[in-house]
């Protein structure tokens, strides 16, 4: 709320009612829902958590458990152009005072690029092929300063500096094709932070890079964020980019929250056997591994009929442990298992206890 | 998938089956000097003007039950070695040997009845299954196109096979479609083992699954190895996968392979620079490790064009450790360890194979910012002493003389700066420091012969320069002497020294002797004035 004279004027004074927030951005029981014709695709489906400056949280789940929506939601992407008719959202995203849900397209896209920006898994679909990197940067930032051409070129060519391009003037002029994976990465993560965001979105930013080049971005975006002090929000699926970067990490599986902590206590004591699955499947190089994986049996649950009960139940190796049908027939709601720990699990904190310590621990 | 693999039992099997000698039973593929190059073509007249150097010169054999891993960051050709091996592709040069037949120069029609034995499984599982035709025509094809009726009629195989990955008989008339990708690839795998292959190249079998589906399929290929003492190549990026399920992993870097050694081996003490640093860069699931980001190695920008590779060795642009020898000399991949064949003339956790050499290039003094002091050092895993001392000797050295001369390549034409750098070399290996003759007495016959034919090389070449260059471009060498430390010896520097004087950003600790090379590199500028 501090920042509240750089983003000008007016953006949605706290709706009568509800409470604006402590933290830098807060999440309430968000749920992002599309309709179609086979059915509502629940993507996100009540989903809450918090985030500092200077913090980096990271999202983690399968293909489909609804990370990129919850991002997409954030960055108000979902109600662009045409798409806005075809998605549902409900809940709060309190960002820096502000709520967005309730906000109207014209407010969002004042914040969009300025106060939060995003990084996209591929930059070769992300940028423009027909434009110049460099122009395409100058535009991110003359939507949100009135500058000159010339000043917003010298912006983008201290930024492309910045995030380690060699010869920044002269591939300031390049187009996006003569950059190589990594240097398009780095081209983007530019585009994103010339105007200073206090947000930043980071979806699966590695993904389709090698792991040399991976280590290079992720050292990137940490000492980004040191100069900056922005939230960072990280999208992946590799624990060990979790492991790399994060302070918090959330696991979500079916459109919720199974497990949320600290990245350390998260690591240690997971609390969740779904989390408890992805370590046993990832198999590590910092182990001697002729053992064979544990894997997740089964596959990831149909977001239209999300089974009842926990969503995990059918994959889950301890789904019958409590007592009746509990795990079939009732929602597992997050509670709370330590200081900031928090996990969506029937199983009592016993039996989490001795599983974990018992059966997981010994074989990661 | 363990170290004592179905190697014994599959052996047995297939020997009756065997006509060449024993000693090469074991080999199932064998890969000589493979090379593939896809022209560039420009004009009208598409006339050549240059070449892809996807595969340029590699050589591994592939034993009976085993797993060879192969990995590499995108683009240093270890997918198309992977459709050249399986004559996806033909190659440019090279011979490969399945099973004692040389199958390099086999038409299409000549391999048809080979691809019984050798499979393939993609790495796409939307992309390699005709949306179009149904699971059981996808899987049914090989028996189709080979001409095999198995036991009990196509159908009932097909489900078994389906059955055999994981999947339900009923799946039998669905489409590809009403799958999921872990699925799809089950579909691929069932297709490729329909005509129970010896040989399955994966390429990135499961780089396009979820986390959870990655480790069902890892397992499952696991299973059927043991199953049906399957033999495969698996292509991956994915250093943890890789790790997992192979037996030895080669290592590829723009089109050649640097390293090759059983898991263990390569895991534990890597030998070449590169492999240190991929591995490093692996990141780990445990918060615990993210204080020791000193272990980690930044590799400065990215992997060079693989139509003009570096000269040399192909890893000297981003290496730490390259010098004069790693930009003239290309690097044989000998067996250094018995079972771990390395290219590179100065080995990580080894005996250094080029101590004459110890005059870094400045791109490798920009590379060592990134390496932390503890690897510069020594590495972690100096497990022989001998191996440890030379390499010392090889570190102090370096520091020394670093800041002495330097590619000269600033001020002259590079051709010119290739004669003064072969003048140095020869200049090198005359005046050996105390240091380094003490490891040299230390090594292995093999890579002294290499030296001398090194020597002996830049001894020629040095003689026909030295007329071209004239003395201007020569450059003199300073004498570290074992066991002095800090300050370097003052370096009688001429033109080829002042070039890089001003080379920026020094690490740690080449700080003091950076200094004085740039006193010693702004007097020497004026002796050249002159």
């Amino acid at each position: 709320m501090t920042e509240l004279s750089k983003t000008g004027a007016a953006v949605g004074e706290p709706t009568s009612g509800r409470q604006a927030p402590e933290a830098f951005l807060e999440v309430r029981d968000l749920k992002v829902h599309f309709p179609t014709d086979d059915g509502l695709v629940k993507s996100v489906d009540g989903l809450s958590f918090s985030l500092e400056k200077g913090r980096t949280l990271a999202i983690v789940g399968e293909s489909g458990s609804g990370k990129s929506v919850t991002s997409q939601a954030i960055m108000g992407l979902h109600r662009l152009g045409t798409r806005g008719k075809n998605v549902r959202m409900s809940g709060e995203i309190w960002l820096d005072g502000q709520e967005l849900v309730s906000a109207s397209p014209d407010e969002v896209r004042k914040l969009r690029g300025r106060e939060m920006a995003m990084i996209f898994q591929d930059p070769l679909s992300a940028m423009h092929p027909y434009y110049k990197v460099g122009d395409q940067i100058v535009e991110a930032y003359r939507v949100h300063h009135k500058v000159t051409k010339k000043v917003a070129r010298a912006r983008a060519i201290e930024m492309l500096d910045r995030v380690g391009i060699p010869e920044p003037a002269k591939r300031v002029d390049g187009y996006p094709h003569e950059f190589s994976g990594g240097m398009r990465q780095r081209a983007m993560i530019a585009m994103a932070l010339v105007n200073n965001p206090e947000l930043l979105i980071a979806d699966e930013p590695t993904t389709a890079l090698d792991v040399t080049v991976q280590a290079q971005i992720l050292d990137l975006i940490r000492d980004l964020q040191k100069e900056f002090g922005s939230a960072v929000i990280m999208i992946t699926h590799d624990l060990g980019v979790v492991a790399e970067i994060a302070d918090d990490v959330l696991v979500m599986y079916g459109g919720r929250c199974v497990e949320r902590g600290s990245a350390d206590e998260v690591f240690e004591r997971p609390q969740h056997p779904y989390t408890w699955g992805l370590l046993g499947s990832m198999p590590r190089i910092d182990r001697e591994t002729s053992e064979r994986l544990i894997p997740v049996k089964g596959s990831p649950p149909s977001l239209i009929n999300v089974p009842s009960g926990c969503a995990f139940h059918p994959r889950c190796p301890y789904a019958d442990i409590p007592k009746g049908n509990v795990t079939r027939t009732v929602r597992p709601e997050l509670e709370q298992v330590s200081t900031g720990h928090w996990s969506a699990c029937h199983l009592s904190a016993e039996d989490r206890e001795r599983i974990w310590t018992e059966e997981i621990a010994p074989k990661l | 998938m363990s170290e004592t693999k179905k190697t014994d039992t599959v052996a047995e099997a297939t020997v009756p089956k065997q006509a060449s000698a024993p000693e090469e039973r074991d080999v199932l593929l064998k890969v000589e000097g493979l090379t593939k190059h896809f022209p560039i073509k420009k004009g009208i007249l598409q006339r050549q003007v240059g070449a892809v150097k996807a595969v340029d010169g590699i050589d591994f054999e592939v034993r009976k039950g085993e797993t060879l891993g192969v990995v590499g960051e995108s683009g240093c050709g270890k997918s198309t070695m992977g459709r050249v091996i399986t004559r996806l592709q033909d190659p440019t040069g090279g011979k490969i040997t399945f099973e004692g037949r040389d199958i390099t120069r086999l038409s299409t029609g000549q391999m048809r009845p080979l691809r019984r034995d050798i499979q393939m499984i993609f790495q796409d599982p939307y992309g390699s299954l005709n949306p179009r035709h149904t699971i059981g025509s996808i899987v049914s094809a090989p028996f189709r196109l080979q001409g095999v009726e198995p036991e009990g009629g196509v159908k009932k195989e097909v489900q078994r096979l389906l059955e055999l990955v994981g999947l339900s008989p009923e799946h039998y008339n669905r489409y590809p479609h009403e799958f999921s990708g872990g699925q799809r690839q089950r579909i691929g795998i069932a297709r490729a083992l329909a005509l129970k292959p010896k040989l399955v190249v994966a390429d990135e079998p499961v780089s396009a699954l979820d986390v959870s589906i990655q480790a069902q399929v890892v397992n499952l290929m696991d299973d059927l190895q043991e199953e049906l003492g399957l033999t495969y190549v698996i292509i991956a990026h994915d250093l943890s996968v890789v790790r997992h399920v192979s037996d030895r992993i080669a290592v590829m870097y723009l089109g050649k392979i640097v390293e090759l050694a059983d898991r263990t081996s390569l895991y534990e003490a890597p030998m070449h620079p590169y492999t240190k640093a991929l591995m490093s860069a692996v990141p780990v699931p445990d918060t615990k490790r993210r204080g020791q980001k000193s272990e980690r190695i930044l590799l400065r920008g990215d992997v060079p064009s693989p139509i003009a590779p570096p000269s040399g060795c192909r890893f000297h642009t981003r290496c730490w450790k390259a010098t004069q020898i790693c930009q003239t000399t290309e690097p044989q991949l000998v067996e250094l360890r018995p079972g771990q064949r390395v290219a590179c003339h100065h080995p990580e956790n080894f005996a250094d194979q080029a101590p004459q050499d110890t005059v870094l290039l400045s791109v490798a003094k920009k590379a060592s910012e990134l390496v932390p002091d503890a690897v510069a050092s020594g590495g972690p895993t100096g497990k022989e002493p001998v191996a440890e001392e030379a390499e010392a000797a090889e570190e102090t050295a370096a520091a020394e003389a670093a800041e002495v001369s330097e590619k000269p390549e600033a001020a002259e034409k590079p051709e010119a700066s290739e004669k003064a750098e072969a003048s140095e070399k020869a200049e090198a290996s005359d005046e050996e420091p105390v240091a380094e003759k003490e490891s040299v007495s230390e090594k292995e016959s093999v890579s002294e012969k290499a030296e001398a034919v090194a020597a002996e090389e830049s001894a020629a070449e040095a003689a026909a320069s030295g007329a071209k260059t004239g003395p201007g471009a020569k450059v003199t060498v300073a004498k570290p002497a074992a066991g002095d430390d800090s300050a370097p010896e003052e370096p009688t520097a001429s033109a080829g020294v002042a070039a890089d004087a001003p080379a920026e950003g020094p690490g740690d600790t080449e700080a003091v002797a950076e200094e004085s090379a740039r006193q010693a590199g702004s007097g020497s500028q004026e002796s050249t004035d002159k």
